[in-house]
């Protein structure tokens, strides 16, 4: 399975990283390098093999209903790169 | 061209719990802006969410209510994409194994009562609140509600006219509502609904092209867009054209859908089962353990005050309509169940024709229903006559007296002693010869004379039913 | 006579409780030494000097009252991949560059509690990204053994700072070897517990599945100490274990006799290098001698885990990392003329190399029409090597393996190849696909006069075992004396 440059192109925008174009041929390389190599799974037979997304033992992992304290407004907001009113502010966003 | 229009809504229930899905933060509406959030709805580096138990147990509701299968096991999952309103970048919702399958809810059409079916309800984190209200360059982000836990509720696409969509969406809040898992407020959107409207030509068994709408905020509003949406989409295949399968959404202002404006293409969530989540685990014991809880829904109570009751339908729909009623009646017929119609006839009648009277709640009743249940168990024992009884009602309104405290006090037993009201009969004939003679002659109608006379001496506390019997016999002897 | 910053945590204690030394001058010593010697190292993101003098005062003072923990008063620094709340925690990118958390993580926290003195955040491969610590927006951190070489990764920070004596002890983030291929390139121990041992509340998350926090020391005996402090359930973090953790150390001691070692055929391969080779098995000869029963076992799918790991850790990493938008926290870009704009060009800005290649290959393998082909298939590879481990403890108590299949490699070797960079975890990823405890401990030297690590790996939850054979063999060596001249 190889990628062609306009699926580079995709991929990029669904992980909004604006790339530059010496980014793109170097990942474009990369990429098809570390595919073709992990192609080899490819020759495992799987079937009937369930998959190990939870590693995690099973258990009682609930919390009950109930309020823990919030942060101050001022402390939610204080890393905010740009904030008004209260309120984490970005450029307009056009539905 | 006839078409048929295909409808399907998803609904989303702000569940009402006291906490957010994930996290301790409080989901009370209407505070200021990013007051109630912490690390952990903010989506800060390093932070892990925690499933909420009750969040489960009312989504179980939910299911149980709607005839859905509860399963087991099931998957969060993550469902990816980039929005300012959205802190991880991916909201925890679930995909292909989601907590309800299947379901259904009875709506009543001009056809008569009509099955929707629902696909799923899954359970889903809410995002936070974009506004953009008097801004010109910038929009503000409010996080407050990021984190507020959702149900998410899928129908078959079964449905087929706007008035069905009204109705099964009215159907669907009733029930969120009777059963306390959310507060059914579309205003303040703990109720949300989107549509999807697809037309096909009458009799063709293919689905159109779908078209997915949004922002329907009110009854009103989703019955106008599904409307106008029907007729767009008429237009177009009417004129040769294909529908196109978009997202759109309802301008309030102007009447009708608009195409979302959007650079994307159909987006790739990438859904990947959440890892930093188990599964969740629902046993037998827990599904009945709510159910056990659960309040009785409207339907199913109607249906048992017919069976077990005995009821009318009719009675048993205005008794239900509210459960601070339906409860009253309840409890009366548990302190006397010899004659529940009886006690139907009273709450319904003289009880409600008070209240409304006095401009008093059925919550605020100065009636017991134990009260109310003396009274009828007098009646039915004949200790009173129905006509007393409206009198020693008038008494025990608004006081703590007892039926039996009453009726002593004022001296209201009925006199069902048969020599006493044949005396009593005795010199009522006497005393009207005349007419005694002319019902003897035929005139029925004057037993009704004797009757009221013989009440009369007996300032209405003889037993009605002895002194017609008597007043026959002695009349005719 | 060694210096108090030579000093291992329990030798600290010793001496702390009985009146030696106080805390406030054990950590001005510390202090002094980073003072000294960081400058060539660059094992820190930040020395928090105040934060660390306060809270030597407040040792002194619990000291004073007997109100003392294991770790009272010992000067510990923290990879900088964990919220410590009002210090800087920037995962070594320009994408939280200077962000401070408003929380502590979990782990943190229990060390605070426990009167631990924070000297700092070490260095890191970008978001725990790299096998180096040259995937750092901030520098590399070079191998106290020789300065031209890395330290590993990607805890390299925190296990340079042990080998240099500049801390008693660390804390690191391991997902595909991180605390033990640095621990071995450096010479020092470095644990990675099971997973679900220890909490992640508070860990900056690379691959949810595969991350656990352990300690990097000096000894054996400190990284039981440490695993103790940090080990346990965590309410905030669903994927912790609720098993009771026992007592690591009540059992370090035990030997190994009546153990079985084994011995897995696929690391002892051509690939590795000789002398790194010829150390392990001089180490299984050494726990041999010591009482254990040695046999060779086989992991037949060993060759597939790097592949399997490269497509299950960069998806979750792709989804984990979606959160650095620019929005709430971090470095936004400025001047953008819309939302998409500031989206793109903040993470574009904000994010390494590296990062933006595992951001890639995630996204891809998550993607629609290849999700089942890549994501879901490498999830299935998954079972079939926790499998390997599951059948191969069925007749051994703990596995030996190499830690890395070479020394320290030169600053700038392999930063042009990927894919040369990932197999430099050949044998540690599996562990972590199969959430198992491994530890590395120091069993030599190479042919450059650079550490080699020998890899002890056990049964889940049984960390006990791997601790108690590591200890065995450390006594039987003299390997954990060796110390980098600085």
């Amino acid at each position: 399975m190889t990628i062609a440059r306009d699926e580079v192109r995709k991929i990029a925008h669904l992980a909004r990283l604006e790339l530059t174009d010496a980014e793109m041929d170097a990942l474009e390389g990369d990429l098809n390098a570390i595919l073709g190599y992990v192609a080899k799974l490819e020759t495992l037979d799987t079937s009937g093999v369930p998959t190990l997304e939870h590693a995690a033992e099973a258990g009682d992992t609930w919390r009950d209903d109930a309020n823990r304290p919030s942060l101050e407004r001022e402390r939610a907001l204080e890393s905010a790169p740009d904030q008004a009113d209260g309120c984490f502010s970005v450029p307009k966003i056009i539905e | 061209m006839e078409y048929e229009a295909v409808i399907g809504l998803e609904v989303h229930c702000q569940l009402a719990t006291r906490s957010k899905i994930f996290c301790g933060c409080a989901t009370t509406f209407g505070q200021p802006p990013n007051s109630q959030t912490c690390p952990i709805c903010l989506g800060h580096p390093g932070v892990l969410p925690v499933l909420n138990r009750q969040a489960v147990a009312y989504t179980i509701r939910a299911g149980l209510a709607t005839h859905g299968v509860i399963q087991s096991s099931s998957v969060f999952a993550r469902k990816h994409y980039f929005y300012p309103d959205l802190p991880k970048g991916y909201q925890i919702s679930q995909y292909d194994k989601p907590i309800i399958d299947g379901g259904y809810v009875e709506i009543v059409t001009d056809a008569g009562p009509k099955r929707i079916g629902l696909t799923r309800i899954h359970m889903e984190e809410d995002a936070g609140k974009n506004l953009h209200e008097g801004l010109e360059s910038v929009s503000h982000v409010d996080l407050n509600r990021a984190g507020v836990p959702l149900i998410e509720i899928v129908s078959e696409p079964d449905l087929r006219t706007s008035d069905e969509a009204v109705a099964y969406l009215k159907k669907l809040r009733d029930i969120v509502v009777y059963l306390g898992v959310c507060d059914g407020n579309m205003e303040e959107g703990n109720l949300r609904c989107d549509a999807n409207v697809s037309l096909r030509p009458k009799g063709q068994e293919a689905f159109g092209t779908k078209v997915e709408m949004k922002n329907m905020n009110s009854f009103r509003f989703l019955k106008a867009a599904v409307e106008y949406e029907m007729k767009r989409q008429a237009q177009v295949l009417d004129r040769g054209g294909t529908v196109i399968q978009e997202t759109r959404l309802w301008d309030t202002k102007r009447g009708v859908t608009e195409s979302m404006r959007s650079k994307e293409e159909a987006h790739d969530y990438r859904y990947m089962p959440e890892p930093d989540l188990l599964p969740v685990v629902v046993d037998p014991a827990w599904v009945e353990e709510v159910r056990r809880q659960m309040p009785e829904l409207p339907d199913a109570k109607r249906e048992r005050f017919v069976a077990s009751y005995g009821l009318s339908e009719y009675d048993a729909e205005v008794l239900t309509a509210s459960q601070a009623l339906a409860d009253f009646f309840e409890k009366s017929v548990a302190a006397f169940d010899g004659d529940p119609k009886l006690t139907c006839n009273w709450v319904m009648g003289e009880l409600m024709a008070r209240l409304n009277q006095d401009g008093t709640s059925i919550e605020a009743c100065p009636l017991t229903p134990e009260q109310l249940a003396g009274l009828v168990g007098a009646i039915h024992g004949g200790t009173i006559s129905g006509k007393i009884a409206k009198t020693v009602f008038g008494h025990l309104y608004g006081s703590n007296k007892t039926a039996e405290q009453v009726i002593e006090a004022e001296g209201l037993v009925q006199v069902s002693d048969t020599g006493a009201i044949d005396a009593i009969i005795a010199e009522v004939i006497a005393a009207h010869p005349n007419e005694a003679a002319d019902y003897r002659g035929g005139k029925d109608k004057l037993l009704g004379f004797f009757v009221g006379q013989v009440m009369k001496q007996t300032q209405g506390k003889a037993n009605p039913k002895l002194v017609n019997e008597r007043l026959r016999a002695m009349l005719s002897a | 006579m060694t210096e108090p910053t030579g000093w291992t945590i329990h030798e600290a204690r010793a001496r702390l409780d009985g009146g030696e030394i106080s805390a406030a001058e054990l950590t001005d010593a510390l202090l002094a030494r980073i003072a000294r010697v960081e400058g060539d190292i660059h094992a820190f993101n930040t020395v928090t000097e105040d934060l660390a003098k306060a809270q030597a005062r407040a040792a002194d003072a619990r000291i004073a009252q007997r109100d003392v923990h294991p770790l009272t008063g010992i000067g510990i620094a923290l990879k900088d991949n964990m919220a410590t709340e009002g210090v800087e925690t920037n995962c070594s990118s320009r994408i939280l560059k200077g962000y401070r958390p408003p929380y502590d993580g979990t782990v943190p926290a229990r060390l605070k509690a426990d009167g631990a003195v924070t000297l700092g955040k070490t260095n890191l491969d970008e978001f725990a990204m790299g096998s180096s610590t040259e995937n750092s927006a901030f520098g590399a951190t070079r191998n106290p053994w020789d300065r031209a070489r890395a330290p590993g990764g990607s805890s390299g920070g925190s296990a340079a700072a042990v080998a240099a004596d500049l801390c008693l002890g660390a804390l690191g983030s391991d997902t595909g070897g991180s605390i033990r291929q640095p621990a071995s390139l450096c010479g020092v121990v470095g644990l990675k517990p099971t997973y679900g041992r220890v909490s992640r509340y508070g860990l900056v998350a690379f691959a949810s599945s595969l991350d656990q926090i352990g300690p990097l020391t000096k000894d054996v005996e400190d990284a039981a100490l440490l695993l103790s402090a940090i080990s346990g359930r965590d309410p905030l973090d669903s994927t912790s274990s609720a098993r009771p953790v026992p007592d690591f150390l009540a059992t370090l001691k035990d030997g190994v006799a009546g153990l079985t070692v084994g011995v897995p055929a696929e690391y002892f391969v051509e690939g590795a290098d000789p002398e790194v080779l010829a150390a392990v098995r001089a180490g299984v000869d050494a726990l041999a001698a010591a009482g254990a029963k040695v046999t060779e076992v086989s992991l037949p799918h060993t060759a597939y885990a790097v592949a399997c790991y490269y497509l299950v850790a960069t998806a979750e990493a792709s989804s984990n990392l979606s959160r650095y938008d620019g929005v709430r926290y971090g470095h936004r870009a400025q001047g953008a003329k819309d939302l998409l704009e500031m989206y793109m060009a903040s993470r574009e800005g904000g994010f390494g190399t590296e990062v933006k290649r595992r951001i890639m290959l995630g996204t891809y393998a998550l993607s629609a029409g290849y999700y089942d082909a890549y994501y879901r298939k490498a999830q299935q590879v998954r079972t079939l090597i926790l499998r390997d481990f599951q059948a191969a403890f069925e007749s051994v108590d703990v596995l030996v393996t190499p830690t890395s299949p070479t020394g320290a490699f030169p600053i700038g070797e392999r930063t042009a190849d990927p894919l040369k960079m990932y197999l430099s975890d050949i044998f540690t990823i599996s562990v972590n696909l199969a959430g198992l405890p491994a530890i590395s401990v120091p069993c030599g030297l190479d042919g450059a006069g650079c550490p080699v690590g020998m890899q002890v790996i056990g049964r889940a939850f049984d960390e006990a075992t791997v601790l108690r054979t590591a200890w065995a063999f450390e006594q039987a060596t003299d390997h954990h004396k060796a110390k980098p001249s600085l």
